[in-house]
């Protein structure tokens, strides 16, 4: 990178790519993977949605991570965004949990309100 | 320069209200008026106000409108922006902190996010996510428009201070890195977050490690130093590890390395690991650690902006003071100004830890008071137990209590009482825990982590729990607890480093305001033995 | 027999670095689980920096140790924020379990308790972290548990 419009070219890709991303993927599920996520078992929360996702063959949603959002004691958190609608955040996702906001939220798109961590 | 700013509030609220439709209206507007070059539209996090449609803030008017509608945007442009009078209709004149409404619990409402605007929203592992959430931008605004004067100029006139506890004003301390003559300068960014209850350095690091390269590559530009080092503490391995993959990519993306932005300025970093010392959080004895030495503290002055690492000078800076500069740098000084108080701009990241039912970590406005955070950020004290005290800035914070709740948290105001903002960390304890325990376990704290290179810390704190001891095995005297104080105080005065006189703070805070519990172990021996067993 | 030579190539791996000992006695250490005085005595000798120099940063910072621990080093957490969140409890309970007082090993050298100084977790308080894995919202019980696994990998194992 040499210039100022180089940094503006590639932030404009990024975008693109991130929109892009959204497009093709139907749900982004982000999980907190911070100290604190993984010290109250992000990492097996993490397995178990990838599991699931791969169980029943879905393939329009990306995993991705994230840092700690400052609310660590509703660890692990796992947000799913959908394209032009309100992200949905779950706190103490355990893996079974896990398991069953896939099946809920993204199989058959039922928000498990029983699990929101309503942010405000 | 941008001559105004825009800030629009991007919470939960609003998104679901259409504030992506009208900030995006809002950037078409404006390249049609061509005012792009003089007008910048800044996402940013709650601006407190709900149920009130989309939020905007027009700077430096600090005009708020409220229920914006994508059709309204061109005529707050026309009206506000080229002919200077506000849109009255749309105005909303109840500003937000002191607007309470009703039945809400607001755990993100009194948040204002700036260091922490993409913690827990991008993923740091990728540089570009940080490029799209208008990473690097103040850096290339730096070295392509500014000049090193011009930083340092900015972050004065913004009043940054630093925050890893000290808050001495950061660009009052790159001025005398910036003065000396030197072919060699460093920056260190303090990333050995050890203080008992802080996590914020550690949150920023995980969360968004690109600001801090940021702020260091600023930094360095201001001062003329082309080498810095990122000090993190060796238990945290996540932070190392992230923060080396972001330095790499930044390197492959030409951010960090030789003639950044085809300016004639080079910067590179390095990663310094800690080894476990409490004590290396203090600058001049991280400074002998990445020397390679006993992390012991050294004789100032000469402070490091002088005389800092291998002799030559060197700034150091905590992680979340960096983490603020590229927004200082591409916002304005007027826009950091526009939060918290005369005396103490800017927001602070507080973690709320202990007898708390929703801990966590939280970014207020300075100035926020202990009960909006004790019982409306944090939810308050879980098991139906009540407010003993609170301990402000670690371990080594003062102690707050029930009298201080509505006290607004200024480093000023806090520095009244005794007390200080510290590294941020808030520990609640509730009304069911036993005070002098609770001392004798900040003093085996600092019996531990005391370095050792004077005698009255070394000694002091030793002492200190030996008496303690005494007290909670039901041997105690009264002239005990006279001795506690006496010790302190003299610790207090006479300790070398920051450790040894912070220290007495919360045993002397204790002692201040529940001396009747060390003298309760004293009286009933046989009541404290069968408290503590 | 422990190969010193070792402890020369890991020196001559931070030629590039300034005043890199620090680094050498962690790798030093993460090779030979120990930083003895037969192993000071020789960085002494390849660093050409005084052996008192270095034996004093050697135990001066506490993730540096001078005696062989166990396969599984339990560093619990004991400071203001989970002291009053009950770890007390949990480090009465992993005692017990394991037989062990603070700084011992196990006989069978399979767990070394310590305290560690804050790890940052303070919200999910109680926490401890054993080798470079964090756990958090510890009570007695949840603790126990994850010892009883380590102690099956441990001796799977062995």
């Amino acid at each position: 990178m040499k210039t100022l419009a180089d940094l503006r070219a590639i932030k404009e890709k990024a975008k693109q790519d991130m929109a892009s991303r959204e497009k093709t993927a139907k749900y982004r599920i982000i999980v907190s993977m911070g100290t604190c996520g993984i010290a109250a078992g992000a990492r097996a929360t993490m397995s178990a949605i990838i599991d699931e996702l791969n169980k029943r063959n879905i393939k329009d949603a990306i995993v991705t991570q994230t840092g700690c959002l400052g609310y660590c004691d509703q660890e692990p958190m796992i947000q799913i965004s959908q394209a032009s609608k309100q992200t949905i955040t779950y706190g103490k996702v355990t893996p079974e949990i896990a398991r069953e906001i896939i099946n809920g939220h993204v199989v058959n798109d039922k928000v498990l309100t029983n699990y929101v961590f309503n942010l405000s | 320069m941008h001559r105004i700013h825009i800030l629009i509030a991007m919470d939960a609220h609003t998104i679901a209200q259409g504030a992506h439709s009208v900030k995006d209206e809002l950037q078409r507007e404006l390249s049609l008026a061509a005012l792009t070059d003089e007008v910048r539209v800044v996402e940013t996090g709650s601006l407190g106000i709900y149920n009130k449609g989309v939020v905007l803030v027009v700077f430096p008017d600090a005009v708020y409108y409220a229920g914006v509608k994508v059709e309204d945007v061109s005529e707050i442009i026309s009206e506000h922006l080229i002919k200077g009078r506000i849109v009255e209709r749309l105005q909303y004149a109840d500003i937000p902190e002191t607007k309470e409404e009703e039945g809400k619990a607001p755990r993100f409402g009194k948040q204002v996010r700036v260091v922490l605007k993409n913690a827990g929203i991008i993923d740091p592992d990728n540089i570009e996510e940080y490029i799209a959430h208008d990473g690097y931008e103040a850096m290339g605004k730096a070295l392509t428009e500014m000049k090193p004067e011009d930083v340092i100029n900015t972050v004065k006139e913004s009043g940054l201070q630093g925050r890893g506890g000290a808050f001495f004003p950061t660009g009052m301390k790159w001025e005398f890195a910036a003065r000396e003559k030197s072919e060699e300068k460093y920056i260190i960014c303090n990333a050995d977050e050890g203080e008992p209850g802080t996590f914020k350095d550690r949150l920023i690091l995980e969360g968004d490690p690109h600001a801090v390269i940021e702020g260091m590559a600023l930094t360095g530009y201001a001062v003329g130093a082309n080498k810095g080092f990122v000090y993190i503490r060796g238990e945290y391995k996540m932070s190392i590890n992230r923060m080396q993959k972001a330095i790499d990519q930044a390197r492959e993306h030409g951010l960090l390395g030789k003639n950044i932005f085809n300016s004639s300025f080079s910067f590179d970093l390095e990663i310094r690991e800690g080894a476990g010392a409490y004590i290396c959080g203090e600058e001049t004895a991280l400074i002998e650690s990445i020397e390679g030495k006993r992390g012991e503290p050294r004789d100032k002055p000469p402070f490091p902006p002088s005389v800092g690492l291998w002799g030559k000078p060197t700034i150091v800076n905590n992680v979340e003071t960096l983490a603020n500069l590229p927004q200082i740098i591409s916002k304005g000084a007027a826009w950091y100004k526009s939060n918290g108080t005369e005396k103490s701009p800017g927001t602070k990241v507080f973690t709320m830890v202990g007898n708390i039912k929703n801990p966590g970590l939280i970014e207020v406005p300075m100035g926020i008071t202990l009960r909006e955070i004790i019982y409306e950020v944090g939810q308050g004290i879980p098991d139906g137990k009540g407010f003993l005290l609170a301990q402000m800035g670690g371990t080594t914070g003062g102690i707050l209590t029930s009298e201080h709740l509505d006290l607004p948290m200024t480093v000023e105001n806090l520095r009244e009482i005794g007390a200080g903002l510290g590294s941020g960390a808030l520990l609640v304890v509730d009304d069911s825990q036993d005070v002098v325990d609770l001392v004798k376990n900040f003093v085996e704290f600092f019996n531990h982590e005391s370095c050792g290179k004077c005698t009255l810390c070394r000694e002091g704190t030793g002492r200190l729990l030996e008496l303690l001891e005494k007290l909670t095995d039901g041997r105690g005297e009264l002239k005990d607890v006279d001795l506690i104080e006496d010790l302190a105080k003299v610790m207090m005065k006479g300790a070398f480093c920051g450790l040894g006189q912070a220290a007495p703070v919360p045993i002397l805070g204790c002692l201040r305001y529940f001396r009747g519990e060390f003298e309760k172990y004293v009286k009933k021996p046989q009541v404290a033995q069968a408290a503590v067993a | 027999m422990q190969d010193l030579g070792k402890v020369d190539e890991i020196v001559k791996s931070y030629k590039e670095t300034k005043t890199p000992l620090i680094y050498i006695l962690k790798d030093v250490q993460k090779e030979f689980g120990c930083l003895s005085d037969k192993i000071l005595t020789r960085v002494a000798k390849t660093t050409k920096i005084p052996l008192s120099e270095i034996y004093g940063v050697a135990t001066f910072y506490s993730l540096f140790t001078t005696v062989k621990k166990g396969k599984y080093i339990i560093r619990c957490c004991n400071n203001a924020p989970c002291h009053v969140k009950g770890s007390k409890e949990v480090l009465d309970r992993i005692k017990e379990y394991l037989g062990l007082e603070m700084n011992e090993t196990t006989p069978d050298n399979l767990f070394t308790l310590e305290f560690t100084s804050c790890l940052g977790l303070c919200a999910v308080a109680p926490v401890m972290m054993i080798n470079d894995e964090v756990y958090g919202n510890l009570t007695p019980e949840k603790a126990v548990a994850i010892l009883k696994d380590y102690k099956m990998k441990g001796q799977a194992n062995a």
